[in-house]
């Protein structure tokens, strides 16, 4: 289980195949990458800017993973989040879960990403035609995290 | 003393990433601290002031108002985290 925060870019398949290691026992392997948009609110976003509380970042991501594994049969998580500026078409977030089945995998994979969006100490700043601005957090990142409560 | 951190548009809004202060007497819970952070007026008042979509933590988990602070601990506010 690993927790980064970093400037600079990810290599997917590197990442995939480092998690995967010798483990004969993964069976499933679920990632998720986001990529920072060039529209936001109707705005075109020519890049954007993110700050973090370093420290809390790491604890909280690695929270976040633990509640996972309670969950569900995890082998192996990472996680890998960018921070500074970026452009669009610029990936920011990595989230890979190792697993014996597919099912373990796709909902933790999920999972951490939802409680992320609304638990991790992360702020974007984005610049657009009109200026730079925060973005706003959204009700439906809460309402996604949320869900997860009402199933296992 | 606490260390207070502020974040995003906090951070730029009240012109300081951190600071510390000796805990005032009166103070004993998160919430009592913002009520004294909004008792400086201005900008203070309009950042942290009741009604404004602000966060915390306290020692570097995420808190909510009636959470104890006491010497030493570190607290920070933020606005809702947008990360991902």
């Amino acid at each position: 289980m690993s927790v980064r925060i970093q400037p600079g870019n990810f290599d997917v398949g590197a990442e995939i195949a480092q998690l995967q290691g010798n483990d004969r026992g993964i069976g499933a392997i679920a990632s998720f990458v986001g990529i920072v948009r060039d529209v936001n609110e109707g705005d075109r976003v020519s890049e954007m800017t993110l700050e973090h509380y370093p420290g809390m970042t790491e604890k909280a991501i690695e929270a976040i993973i633990a509640q996972a594994r309670s969950r569900w049969q995890i082998s192996d998580a990472l996680v890998v989040h960018r921070i500074g500026t970026l452009k669009p078409a610029e990936p920011i977030v990595l989230v890979i879960v190792a697993s014996a089945h597919r099912g373990d995998a796709f909902a933790a994979c999920e999972f951490i990403m939802d409680y992320l969006k609304t638990r991790a100490p992360f702020w974007k700043k984005e610049q657009s035609a009109t200026g730079p601005r925060w973005v706003e957090a959204r009700s439906t990142d809460d309402i996604a995290a949320e869900r997860w409560r009402l199933k296992g | 003393m606490v260390t207070i951190l502020y974040f995003a548009r906090l951070r730029e809004a009240l012109g300081r990433n951190s600071e510390q202060i000796p805990l005032p007497p009166a103070v004993r819970d998160l919430e009592g601290l913002r009520a004294h952070l909004v008792a400086r007026g201005g900008s203070w008042a309009q950042e942290l002031g009741p009604g404004k979509p602000v966060r915390a933590a306290v020692n570097q988990s995420m808190a909510v108002g009636d959470m104890p602070v006491a010497d030493g601990d570190e607290i920070a506010f933020f606005p809702p985290v947008t990360g991902g």
